[in-house]
């Protein structure tokens, strides 16, 4: 609710949003994970498709590998990974906020950063897997 | 959640409200913490499915369609992917729908969202359950 008319004489004060304040690690992983939460939910797409793909024949499954192994498709789906388990440990930081620990401002940051860390190392190890086996 | 946070009610506040509502705590909503409640209990359940999920996906990495077919007809990858997609387009409606509440304000179009977003959760957990069970039952 940026907009905020004078309803007469002088402008009101609005309170300041999201491009007054400097990125901070906690603010952005609070975004990342409702972003990354938007892309999984799109992505069920992509795990319908594949799975009727799957249950529909050969042909039709072939037709989804080929796309899901082009370069575009891999890119997304690499993409898809990663926001899966950017989303998971998000989440995961939010059971143990529910719990009512962890509120301190360090212990939020390190935790937002071991999302990050964590989420970067299981996509690569995922897909180190995927590429080399 | 604590019960320290509950403001303490006022006389008046007493008076309008019966004690039965009190007692069931639904709040004017009517919902009480329920979408609170299944936003967890389906995070939960995600975290263990979601991992099932990965190791599948890895399992199936270089296989043709009859072992993938083979693999995906096992009855635990059948009850395991059903259980993931529950419990995925539910946790995943309940999140859109804070999404669709904390951005679009004008009534209208809310409502419409709102509903598009039930629409889209229920008509991706049919197809993809019933692309599930045909694998299970190798139709």
């Amino acid at each position: 609710m940026a907009s905020a008319k004078p309803s007469a004489g002088s402008p009101r004060p609005i309170s300041p949003h999201l491009q007054i304040y400097s990125p901070l690690i906690n603010m952005v992983s609070s975004i990342v994970h409702r972003i990354t939460g938007v892309a999984l939910y799109f992505g069920t797409l992509l795990l319908a498709w594949w799975l009727v793909a799957a249950a529909s024949g050969p042909a039709a499954y072939a037709y989804a590998s080929w796309i899901f192994n082009s370069p575009f498709g891999l890119l997304v789906l690499f993409g898809y990974t990663w926001a899966l388990f950017h989303h998971m440990f998000g989440g995961l930081r939010h059971l143990i906020w529910d719990t009512g620990r962890g509120f301190d401002l360090d212990t939020v940051d390190r935790m937002c950063w071991f999302s990050i860390i964590g989420s970067v190392s299981l996509t690569i190890l995922v897909w180190a897997a995927i590429l080399f086996s | 959640m604590s019960t320290t946070l509950r403001p303490t009610p006022s006389p008046n506040h007493a008076q309008i409200r019966t004690a039965l509502a009190r007692v069931r705590g639904l709040g004017s909503a009517k919902e009480g913490t329920d979408h609170f409640w299944r936003q967890r209990v389906t995070a939960v359940a995600n975290l263990f499915l979601v991992i099932f999920a990965v190791c599948l996906v890895l399992r199936l990495v270089g296989t043709d369609y009859a072992e993938a077919r083979a693999v995906l007809a096992s009855p635990l990858v059948t009850v395991a992917l059903a259980m993931l997609i529950v419990s995925g387009v539910i946790h995943m409606r309940l999140g859109m729908q804070t999404v669709i509440e904390d951005y679009i304000h004008s009534e209208g179009a809310k409502v419409v969202a709102l509903m598009a977003n039930t629409f889209f959760a229920i008509a991706i957990g049919a197809t993809c359950i019933l692309a599930v069970l045909k694998l299970g039952f190798g139709g």
